[in-house]
């Protein structure tokens, strides 16, 4: 790769080293060749702490290249401490361009949210997986759950969801719902809202997800199948909000609570930003929306 | 009844590097039968057991295994997955320590309930249903079904590992110490129950235990071991009643009569 005549040289390209990208990049085409499976690799040790998103930054790191956008969220967000962060890193070691428009992105680096807009082919989705093991708090032993999925047996998952319906009534489980990839593995889906889970299922673009402090890697290539577990006669269905977004007037998109001052106000607002800001534009207008058209902010660099 | 065991076990050793686990073991084991296995802890008894069950493998020997479909398999030579199946639907096994085999931290329901799940039932209504008849049958009030049984007393705990293991309709089920740490009244009600189900569904089992009056109540047939080899077996009355083997003799007049 031809070195740019910026200030990036005092690191190699995007942080990494090429052998550790090469590494990662192995761990990559495996997952991809076996859709949901966790596949171990070396975690390194990353500007930032464990559990700030490490294994997405070291899976963006691998697979961006100088011709790359960028696009990072946090919880939907793009203007977010994180999410602002990992940006600035990328621009400074990479020096690549980056953007806060889902459809101009190539690689999209998030946290727990799946953009609003559609993605489409060749893009990819790098996920900030926490806890990557499905089974985790129902099996503790990793010798154990690695055998299960060995095994296919996944009966202890339908234990969790049996748990909520006696406890609740309904499958309460609200995030990091569990799928089942392919007819095969089941995967947690990172903690993003289940109402992003049917976003998954033959999602055009590549899913990548990368944790870090659990040193784990595991995809899901276009057009994979992904279905949320559930039962015959408590089928999986995802959360419906009672009212549109309070500044675009958006539904059927994901709501954020907002805390608007102390004595009980509130509103929901899209949890995705830019997908808000593009409604705007185009003159949606909530209820709750200022009276002059926002000025489209630039988020800091 | 089938005239074919349901388990045959052939000269099963098992050493941990130079110290007998068990030696020598052969024995079969018909449909229906409940065979006790006693003797002082420390005899192997738990060993064997465990080799029987796949837990653990034998240093040497062979047993197989009567499938459904008629057909004998080789223990030792089924692979991981058949072994694990086998464990989950035909098979059940209850631990001395109610803590070892059911789940803690999930409800009663969930633990009767994850057998059903883990081959395919995927009907919420049904498997509840059946997880309240089973706890109906093992004597615990259906208003426990979403308790843990962490708020459960030692024997309710006990029975409800006995309904988890029943709920697949096993045809084997093997017990180390069913009654182990159990008070004296809780123990007879447990093996009345025990005794019930086992004659209800004509289960074979296998019961370890040291305790002799468990033996009686329980098995058709008995095999005492010493140090890690069988020194005596027959039908349970005759061995209690008129044992041979100086050991036995011992064994049999150390009970503490009240």
């Amino acid at each position: 790769m031809t070195a740019q005549p910026t200030d990036i040289a005092t690191y190699n390209f995007a942080y990494l080293d090429e052998q550790t990208k090469r590494m990662i990049r192995r761990a990559i085409l495996k997952g991809i060749a076996i859709p949901g499976y966790q596949v171990p690799f070396a975690s390194r040790e990353m500007p930032m702490p464990y559990g700030w998103g490490t294994g997405g930054v070291q899976v963006t790191a691998s697979i961006i290249g100088p011709d790359d956008v960028l696009k990072v969220i946090d919880q939907g967000a793009d203007d977010t401490t994180n999410a602002v962060s990992i940006r600035a890193f990328f621009k400074k070691v990479a020096n690549v361009a980056v953007t806060t428009e889902t459809a101009k992105a190539t690689i999209i680096q998030t946290r727990h949210r799946i953009p609003e807009h559609p993605l489409t082919a060749g893009q990819v989705l790098v996920y900030q997986v926490p806890i990557p093991e499905p089974l985790r708090f129902l099996e503790p032993r990793e010798t154990e759950t690695r055998k299960m999925h060995a095994l296919e047996e996944y009966g202890l998952m339908h234990v969790k969801l049996y748990e909520d319906i006696a406890r609740h009534g309904r499958i309460a489980t609200t995030y990091a719902y569990p799928v089942k990839v392919e007819g095969r593995y089941v995967m947690d889906p990172s903690p993003t809202p289940k109402f992003d889970n049917p976003k998954m299922h033959r999602s055009p673009a590549l899913q990548l997800f990368g944790a870090g402090r659990e040193k784990r890697i595991y995809a899901l290539p276009p057009f994979t199948d992904v279905v949320s577990l559930d039962f015959e006669d408590h089928p999986f269905e995802v959360q419906t909000f009672d009212q549109p977004c309070a500044l675009c007037a958006a539904e059927n998109v994901y709501l954020d609570e907002v805390i608007l001052d102390d004595h009980g106000g509130y509103m929901f607002v899209c949890s995705d930003t830019d997908h808000c800001e593009k409604r705007r534009e185009q003159g949606h207008r909530g209820h709750l929306a200022p009276e002059s058209p926002l000025e489209k902010t630039e988020p800091a660099q | 009844m089938s005239d074919e065991p349901l388990l045959r076990v052939s000269a099963l050793s098992k050493f941990y590097g130079s110290r007998v686990g068990c030696e020598n073991v052969t024995f079969d084991l018909w449909p229906g039968e409940v065979l006790a296995v006693v003797g002082e802890s420390g005899s192997g008894k738990t060993t064997l057991l465990n080799c029987l069950s796949t837990r653990l493998l034998p240093s040497s020997g062979t047993a197989s295994y009567r499938m459904r479909d008629g057909q004998f398999r080789e223990l030792y030579r089924m692979s991981e997955a058949e072994r694990r199946f086998l464990m989950r639907t035909d098979w059940g096994f209850v631990h001395q320590n109610p803590a070892d085999g059911l789940r803690m931290t999930v409800s009663a329901g969930a633990n009767v309930g994850e057998r059903l799940m883990a081959v395919g039932d995927r009907h919420y209504g049904k498997i509840r249903a059946t997880a309240v008849d089973w706890l109906s049958r093992v004597e615990i009030d259906e208003d426990r079904i979403d308790d843990e049984p962490r708020a459960f007393s030692g024997g309710m705990r006990q029975r409800l590992q006995i309904a988890r293991n029943l709920v697949t309709g096993p045809r084997l089920v093997f017990m180390d110490e069913p009654t182990g740490g159990l008070d004296v009244s809780v123990q007879a009600r447990l093996l009345d129950l025990l005794r019930g189900l086992v004659t209800d569904l004509g289960l074979a089992a296998i019961v370890v235990t040291h305790d002799l009056a468990v033996a009686r109540l329980l098995s058709q047939r008995m095999m005492v071991m010493k140090d890690g080899r069988v020194v005596e077996s027959g039908l349970t009355d005759r061995v209690l009643d008129d044992p041979r083997a100086p050991y036995t003799q011992l064994l049999v007049s150390s009970i503490l009569q009240v």
